[in-house]
C-alpha cells in the first residue's frame, strides 16, 4: 500500500481562535501504482488533504502512512527530506521557478532529496515528456502545456512512491489537457507510482482507476466531536 | 544543485537590482582599496627604515623641507651651504660618512630631479640593510649619469641614452647645453632614488651657469663663517687667488664656460644643498645634531622625526578619516543589499514555498538567501578590489609624475586581508533578516498566494 490515512483530523483556527474543522477522515488508502481521482466541492479540503499527505501541513491527529512511513509523526526536517525523495507534487499553476531552465527546474527537484543529482535521468525525463529540444529554455519561453510537462518531469525526478497532482490540467488549454493527463498517467504506470489527482473535471477523473469524492470519506464534524470529547 | 548555484540563479533572475546593489559595494571597496593603497604608499615612502642616514645637514630653515628635499626630493632645496662645511663635518670623529648632495635641476624629459653626489652615495646602504644594486658601470667622467629605475622606465632610457637637464626645475627655465649619458641604472629601491638622476658632484659644478657670481660667493662666505675668522680668511684668500686666475684667463681670452675648465672650480666657490651624515652611534647623532644647531651656521635634522610628526599629526588623521568614510559607504551599500533582498522577499514568497514543497528544508532556504547576500557582498567586494587596484595601476604613472609617490598598485595592505572577512560578516548581518523571513515562510500559505 502506498498511502493510508487513519483517523486524520485537521481544523484551522479563525483569528478569534474559533476552530474551523476541515478534515475528519477515518480511513483512506491508495494501493501501489493505483491512480485515484479525488473530486469534491471547492473549499472542501482537497488541497489541505494533499498538503497533509505531502507533509507540508501536519494533521491535528491521526496517521498519514506513505510508503510505510508515518509522515504525521516525523520531525519537520525528516518530513522535508521524505517529501523530496518519496513524494512528487504537480501544481495547478505549475510553479516552475522562473530563473531556472527546464532542465534546472527538474534538477532542483532532485537537489533537496539528499541523493546524488542525476543529470542524465533528468534529461531522459524531459525527453520522455517530449521536451528534449527545450532543455535550456526558461519557463517564460515555454508554452503552458510545455510548462506543465516540465512540472510533471520535476515531480517524477526523485522516482517517488506517490504523485500528488492538484488540478494539473486546469490551467492547460484543451489541446494540451489530454497530453498532460496521458503523460502523468503513463509515466506513473511506467514507474509504478501511485497517483492521487485532485480534479473538477469528471472526464479526467473517470480516466483514472478510481474516483473518490472527498465528501464520501471526509466528515469534518469528527473534528468537532473530538474537540468536545 | 548546490545552495550557491541556486542563490546565483536567483541573483541572475533579478540581474539589474542585484548588479546595482553589488556595484554599490564595489564602489565602496574600490574607494577603500585606493585609500589604503595610496596611504600605504605614502607610509612606505616616508617609512623610517627607508632612510639610511642618521642626520641631514643643510642650511638654516624648515626641518621638514630639508628632509623632503634631501631625502624625498619632493620639495625645492632651501638654500646652499659652503663646500668647506663638508670638510668640517668629515673631520668630525663622530661621523663615519658624510655624503654631499647638490640639487635643484630636473631632467628636461619627465622633470625627474637631478642630484649631484659622490660614488660613496651608492656604496652605503640606502636603507637599513638594503644596498644599491646597479646595472652598468661607475661614473668616470663629468657627464656620466646613474638613473633610477622609474626614470629609466618612464623615459624609456637605457645604458648609453643621452639627455639634457633643465635649470632650476621650473617649466620654461633654461635648458643646459651639456648632454649627459646614462652609464648605470639602479634596480628598484621603492624610494625616491627610483625617480632620481644622479650626476657626479664635479659634473654638477661643471654645468655652465652653476657657478655663482664671485661677489655673491664672498658675501655668503662672510655670512656663514662670520664667527670663524680663521676659516673665513683662508677661504677668502683662496677666492682672491681664483679671482686673479680668472682675470688672467680673461686677459688671455680663455672661456670658463668650457667643460674642460670645470675641474678648476676651487672649493671656496663650491656649494652644497645638503649633506647626508652617518654617525658612529645614535648617541653621537644626538650630540652632533645639538652641536651643529647650536652654531647657527647650518641645520642638522633627524630624517625620521619631522616625517613621523607629519604622518602622525596630519596624514595619519586624514587616512583614518578616509578609511572611516569608505567603511561607512560600504555599510550603506550593505544596507542597500538588505533593502533589495528584503523587498524581494514578498515577490519570492511563492518561489520559496515551491522550494519547500519540493523538499527544501527551512535551513536550506535560509542558506540560499544568506548565500545570495554573501555572493552580492563578496562579488561586489572582489569586483571593487580589482577596480581599486586597476585604478591605482592606471593612475600610478600620473601620481608618480605629479607627486613622486611610487604606487605599488598590487601590493596588498594588511587592511585588505581584513576587508573580506568584514564583508562576509556584513553579508551575514544584512542577509540574516531576509533569510529569517524565508525560514519562517508558511509553505501552504505561500503556495496559495
Amino acid at each position: 500500500m502506498s498511502l493510508h490515512l487513519r483517523n486524520v483530523r485537521k481544523s484551522y483556527r479563525q483569528p478569534d481562535g474559533t476552530p474551523v474543522p476541515v478534515l475528519g477522515i477515518e480511513s483512506f488508502s491508495i494501493d501501489q501504482a493505483e491512480q485515484v481521482a479525488l473530486v469534491g466541492a471547492s473549499g472542501g479540503g482537497k488541497t489541505t488533504l494533499l498538503n497533509i499527505i505531502s507533509g507540508i501541513l501536519v494533521p491535528d491527529s491521526g496517521d498519514v502512512i506513505v510508503d510505510n512511513n508515518n509522515v504525521a509523526t516525523m520531525p519537520e526536517v525528516v518530513r522535508d527530506r521524505f517529501r523530496a525523495s518519496r513524494i512528487g507534487i504537480v501544481f495547478q499553476t505549475f510553479n516552475l521557478l522562473p530563473g531556472f531552465t527546464a532542465l534546472e527546474n527538474v534538477l532542483l527537484g532532485m537537489s533537496f532529496s539528499g541523493q546524488q543529482v542525476d543529470r542524465n535521468f533528468a534529461t531522459s525525463l524531459l525527453e520522455r515528456v517530449g521536451l528534449s529540444h527545450r532543455l535550456n529554455n526558461i519557463p517564460q519561453r515555454l508554452s503552458v502545456g510545455e510548462q506543465q510537462r516540465v512540472a510533471v518531469a520535476r515531480a517524477l525526478a526523485n522516482k517517488p512512491a506517490l504523485l500528488l497532482a492538484d488540478e494539473p490540467t486546469a490551467n492547460v488549454d484543451p489541446e494540451n489537457q489530454q497530453i498532460v493527463l496521458d503523460l502523468i498517467c503513463e509515466t506513473c504506470r511506467e514507474h509504478k507510482v501511485s497517483l492521487l489527482m485532485v480534479t473538477h473535471d469528471l472526464n479526467v477523473a473517470e480516466s483514472l482507476d478510481r474516483v473518490d469524492k472527498l465528501d464520501s470519506f471526509n466528515n469534518p464534524e469528527l473534528c468537532r466531536q473530538e474537540v468536545s470529547s | 544543485m548546490s545552495v550557491l548555484a541556486i542563490a546565483w540563479k536567483s541573483i541572475r533572475q533579478r540581474a539589474l537590482a542585484s548588479s546595482l546593489t553589488s556595484l554599490s559595494i564595489a564602489l565602496g571597496v574600490m574607494l577603500m582599496v585606493v585609500v589604503l593603497t595610496i596611504s600605504a604608499a605614502i607610509e612606505k615612502a616616508f617609512d623610517q627604515t627607508s632612510v639610511g642616514y642618521d642626520l641631514i645637514v643643510g642650511p638654516q630653515g624648515s626641518d621638514l623641507q630639508l628632509v623632503l628635499s634631501a631625502v624625498y626630493r619632493i620639495q625645492p632645496p632651501i638654500e646652499n651651504i659652503p663646500y668647506q662645511y663638508l670638510k668640517t663635518l668629515r673631520d668630525d670623529r663622530r661621523i663615519t660618512a658624510a655624503v654631499p648632495l647638490l640639487f635643484g635641476d630636473v631632467t628636461e624629459e619627465g622633470a625627474f630631479p637631478i642630484v649631484g653626489t659622490t660614488p660613496q652615495y651608492f656604496e652605503l646602504d640606502y636603507a637599513t640593510n638594503r644596498s644599491f644594486r646597479i646595472r652598468g658601470k661607475r661614473i668616470n667622467s663629468f657627464f656620466d649619469a646613474i638613473i633610477g629605475s622609474e626614470v629609466a622606465r618612464a623615459n624609456g632610457w637605457d645604458l648609453g641614452s643621452q639627455f639634457t637637464i633643465r635649470h632650476g626645475g621650473a617649466e620654461g627655465t633654461h635648458v643646459h647645453d651639456e648632454k649627459f649619458t646614462v652609464v648605470a641604472i639602479l634596480e628598484q629601491t621603492q624610494t625616491a632614488n627610483d625617480r632620481t638622476v644622479f650626476l657626479n658632484v664635479e659634473g654638477f659644478y661643471a654645468i655652465a651657469g652653476h657657478e655663482k657670481p664671485l661677489d655673491e660667493v664672498e658675501d655668503r662666505l662672510r655670512k656663514f663663517y662670520g664667527s670663524e675668522p680663521d676659516v673665513l680668511a683662508e677661504l677668502l684668500t683662496e677666492l682672491d687667488a681664483h679671482k686673479a686666475h680668472l682675470a688672467e684667463d680673461e686677459a688671455s681670452g680663455v672661456s670658463h664656460d668650457h667643460h674642460d675648465h670645470s675641474h678648476e672650480t676651487p672649493d671656496c666657490m663650491k656649494e652644497l644643498t645638503s649633506v647626508l651624515v652617518r654617525t658612529r652611534s645614535p648617541a653621537d647623532a644626538i650630540f652632533l645634531q645639538a652641536d651643529i644647531n647650536k652654531s647657527f651656521q647650518a641645520r642638522a635634522v633627524n630624517p625620521i622625526r619631522p616625517i613621523r610628526k607629519l604622518m602622525d599629526n596630519v596624514l595619519g588623521n586624514i587616512r583614518k578619516a578616509l578609511v572611516v568614510l569608505t567603511a561607512m559607504i560600504i555599510i550603506v551599500s550593505g544596507v542597500s543589499i538588505f533593502v533589495s533582498i528584503y523587498n524581494s522577499m514578498s515577490d519570492r514568497r511563492r518561489e520559496i514555498g515551491v522550494m519547500r514543497a519540493l523538499g527544501a528544508s527551512r535551513t536550506a532556504v535560509f542558506s540560499i538567501v544568506l548565500a545570495e547576500s554573501t555572493l552580492l557582498c563578496l562579488g561586489g567586494g572582489v569586483f571593487g578590489w580589482l577596480i581599486g587596484h586597476g585604478l591605482t595601476i592606471a593612475a600610478a604613472p600620473a601620481v608618480i609624475a605629479r607627486t613622486g609617490l611610487l604606487l605599488d598598485a598590487w601590493a596588498v595592505t594588511p587592511w585588505e586581508f581584513i576587508l573580506f572577512p568584514v564583508l562576509l560578516v556584513l553579508a551575514i548581518v544584512v542577509g540574516f533578516l531576509p533569510a529569517l523571513t524565508a525560514y519562517r515562510t508558511n509553505v501552504a500559505d505561500a503556495l496559495q498566494g
